[in-house]
C-alpha cells in the first residue's frame, strides 16, 4: 500500500478497500519508526493529521471525493499552514505558528488531502544538502551516511522512504530537482508563476517556485492539478486557464509513443565536472528515449557556466531584501538581552540566522550597496537575459532538453559543508532554468555505484519550454512505462516485517 | 576586488547582523571565495543588453480599491516574541508592539 501510486490509492479509497484514517495511520506508523533516524519531518501532529483523515473519510462516504481526497501528503516547512509550526528550517522561526495558510496548503485542504507533517529543509531553502537546517540534517534513505540533497531534502527523503504518498517542494535554484535526483524520485519545478507563492516563505522572489515531489510522473501530474492555478494574492501569479496536467498521459499506447519528439542534449551538460558514472546512466536513459521514438539533437547553452555566478548575485540580493523582515519585533526570534533598538535588531538576527543564511544576506547586501550595484546586480541581470536567450534559441531546434539533474550522486554528510563554492556547484545543471523561468524536472534514470560499492540513484533532468509541463510529464511517464527505476525503493524494514 | 575585515563589519552593520571578530575573519575567507566565483561575470561583454529582472513579460495587475483583508491583530499578536531583558511576557501592549525607546 505504501508503495502504491496516487491513482491506485485514490481507487482503493473510493472502493472503501481502505479508509483515509487507516492509510494515514500506516504512514504515521512508518514515520514513527523511521523518522527519528532519517529526520525528514520537523513537525508532526498526529491528532491534527488524523482529524483531517476523518474529514476526508466523511467526504468519500458522501461521494464528494476528488483524486487526492484522503491521500496523506507531506508539506515542506516553507509553506505556512494555520496552526502548524512553520519554521523554514530556521531558529529565527523555530516557534512560529503560522496564523494563515499558504495558497498551496489551501488548495491541498480544499482537495481533501491529509497533511502528514512539515518536512525538513535547508534554512530558508539555502543549501543543497539539507545540512543548513537548524533542526539537523536529513539522512538519505538509500545510504544513511549521505545527504538527501536540498533544499527540499526532507520532502525528498520522505517520498523516497515512503513516509508519505507524495510531498510538496520548492525550487529556487534546483531545490526540487537535485534532491529528487539524489533520492531517486520524480520532482517537477513548474514554469515561474504557475503555482502561487502566497504564504510560501520568500527566499529569492523572482526565482522561487513550488512544485510536486512524488514517486512517478503520473503522481506529479495529479499533484499539479491541485497545486497550480491563479492566485490574486501573489503579484506574479499568472492568470491562465486551469489545465489538466494528466491530459497527455493516457493518450498513446503505440510502440513509439514519443515518435517525432526532438530531444536536445546541451553539450555543456556533458562536459567536465560530470561524474562518469552519472554520465553513463544519463546516456543509457537517452538510448531508451531513442527506442521510444525520440530524435536526438545536439544543442548548445553557451552561458551555462555563468548561471552559478549570476545566481549567486541575484538570489542573495533578493534574499537580503526578503529576510530584512526578520527583525525580532512582531514575530520570530528576539534576543533575550539587548540595549537599544539597533542592538536588538543586530543581536536577534545574529542569533536567529545560521551561517549560510548570514553569508547570503551579506553577499546580497554587498552587491546591492552603493558603488557596486552596476558591477554586480545589473551585470547579473544582463547575463540572466543571455541565459534565457540561450534557451529560446535551443527550443527552436528541440521540444525538450535532457541532461543530468546533478553532477554526482548523493555525497557524504559533512563533505561539502565547509566549502560553499563546492556546494553551489551542485546546482550547475538546474539553476539556469530558474533564471529563465522555465519548467524542469528530474526523474529516476538508474543507479551509479561508487567506490564504496553503494548503488545510488541518478536523476535525468527534463527541461521544457514555458507552460509545457503536461508534455514533459508525458515524456517522463512514457519512460516510466518501459522502465522501473521510479518504482525502486530503499530497503527499510518495519519491525516484524518479512523481506 | 579584495574585501577586508573592515568591509565585512560594515556590510554586517548594513545588514543588521552582529559579528564578532572571529566570525568576521571566518566570513571574510568564505565571502572572498564566493566573490571570486561571481567575478567570472566580468569577462562577459554585456554592452547594450537589457537587464532581465523577471522571467515573464507581464505588467503589475491592478485590483479594485475595496477592502479585502479583515483585522486579525489579536491572532497576529499572539505570535509576538517574548519581550526579553528578563521578561518572558509577549512584546505587546494595548495592541502595539514593544521595542526599546527610539524617541527621547
Amino acid at each position: 500500500m505504501i508503495n502504491s501510486s496516487l491513482k491506485t490509492l485514490g481507487q482503493m479509497l473510493a472502493k472503501k478497500e481502505v479508509s483515509s484514517v487507516e492509510l494515514t495511520q500506516a504512514f504515521l506508523n512508518r514515520i514513527d519508526t523511521f523518522n527519528p533516524e532519517i529526520n525528514a519531518y520537523i513537525s508532526l501532529d498526529h491528532q491534527k493529521t488524523l482529524a483531517q483523515a476523518q474529514a476526508a473519510d466523511a467526504l468519500i462516504a458522501a461521494g464528494n471525493a476528488g483524486p487526492l481526497t484522503g491521500i496523506p501528503i507531506a508539506q515542506k516547512d516553507i509553506f505556512c499552514a494555520r496552526g502548524w509550526k512553520t519554521t523554514c528550517g530556521s531558529k529565527m522561526l523555530a516557534n512560529f505558528v503560522a496564523p494563515y495558510d499558504a495558497d498551496v496548503i489551501t488548495r491541498f485542504d480544499a482537495a481533501g488531502a491529509v497533511n502528514l507533517g512539515k518536512t525538513n529543509m535547508d534554512e530558508f531553502a539555502m543549501g543543497s544538502s539539507n545540512e543548513t537546517s537548524y533542526f539537523g540534517g536529513v539522512k538519505n534513505p538509500w545510504d544513511f551516511t549521505r545527504v538527501p540533497g536540498g533544499s527540499s531534502g526532507g520532502s525528498a527523503a520522505a517520498v523516497s522512504a515512503r513516509l508519505c504518498a507524495a510531498a510538496s517542494g520548492t525550487d529556487t535554484g534546483g531545490s526540487i530537482r537535485q534532491p529528487a535526483s539524489l533520492c531517486g524520485l520524480t520532482g517537477l519545478k513548474p514554469t515561474y508563476g504557475v503555482v502561487s507563492r502566497y504564504g510560501m516563505i520568500a527566499f529569492a522572489s523572482s526565482l522561487d517556485q513550488a512544485g510536486p515531489m512524488a514517486k512517478s510522473a503520473e503522481d506529479c501530474a495529479l499533484m499539479m492539478n491541485v497545486m497550480a492555478g491563479f492566485d490574486e494574492r501573489d503579484s506574479t501569479s499568472l492568470n491562465r486557464e486551469k489545465e489538466d496536467y494528466t491530459r497527455d498521459l493516457y493518450s498513446s499506447n503505440a510502440d513509439k509513443p514519443l515518435q517525432g519528439l526532438r530531444v536536445g542534449l546541451p553539450k555543456e551538460f556533458f562536459a567536465e565536472g560530470l561524474d562518469a558514472g552519472v554520465g553513463q546512466v544519463i546516456q543509457a536513459a537517452i538510448a531508451e528515449y531513442k527506442n521510444l521514438g525520440a530524435e536526438i539533437v545536439e544543442i548548445t547553452l553557451p552561458n551555462t557556466g555563468l548561471s552559478i555566478p549570476v545566481y549567486y548575485v541575484l538570489a542573495p540580493a533578493e534574499a537580503s531584501s526578503n529576510l530584512s523582515r526578520y527583525d525580532g519585533v512582531r514575530y520570530g526570534h528576539r534576543t533575550e538581552e539587548y540595549g537599544d533598538l539597533m542592538d536588538m535588531y543586530c543581536k536577534s538576527r545574529a542569533e536567529g540566522f545560521g551561517a549560510e543564511v548570514k553569508r547570503r544576506i551579506l553577499i546580497g547586501t554587498y552587491v546591492l550597496s552603493a558603488g557596486y550595484y552596476d558591477a554586480y546586480y545589473l551585470k547579473a541581470q544582463q547575463i540572466r537575459r543571455l541565459i534565457a536567450q540561450d534557451f529560446e534559441e535551443a527550443f527552436k531546434h528541440c521540444d525538450v532538453i535532457m541532461g543530468p539533474a546533478a553532477p554526482s550522486t548523493a555525497f557524504k554528510a559533512g563533505e561539502k559543508v565547509d566549502d560553499p563554492v563546492a556546494m553551489y556547484l551542485q546546482d550547475i545543471y538546474t539553476i539556469s532554468t530558474n533564471l529563465a523561468g522555465l519548467p524542469g524536472m528530474s526523474i529516476p534514470a538508474g543507479f551509479s555505484t561508487g567506490s564504496d560499492g553503494k548503488a545510488l540513484p541518478v536523476g535525468l533532468q527534463i527541461i521544457g519550454n514555458y507552460f509545457d509541463e503536461a508534455r514533459m510529464l508525458n515524456v517522463a511517464h512514457q519512460y516510466q512505462q518501459v522502465t522501473d527505476w521510479h518504482a525502486r525503493m530503499p530497503e527499510l524494514k518495519m519491525p516484524g516485517e518479512v523481506a | 576586488m579584495a574585501l577586508s575585515i573592515e568591509d565585512i563589519k560594515k556590510i554586517a552593520h548594513l545588514a543588521r547582523i552582529e559579528v564578532s571578530e572571529d566570525e568576521a575573519a571566518a566570513t571574510l575567507t568564505k565571502l572572498t571565495g564566493i566573490l571570486g566565483l561571481i567575478e567570472q561575470m566580468q569577462a562577459v561583454n554585456t554592452a547594450g543588453i537589457v537587464p532581465m529582472s523577471h522571467s515573464q513579460d507581464v505588467v503589475q495587475r491592478l485590483r479594485d480599491d475595496v477592502v479585502t483583508k479583515t483585522n486579525q491583530r489579536e491572532a497576529f499578536q499572539e505570535i509576538a516574541p517574548a519581550l526579553g531583558n528578563g521578561s518572558a511576557e509577549r512584546a505587546v501592549d494595548s495592541g502595539l508592539y514593544l521595542v526599546p525607546k527610539v524617541i527621547e
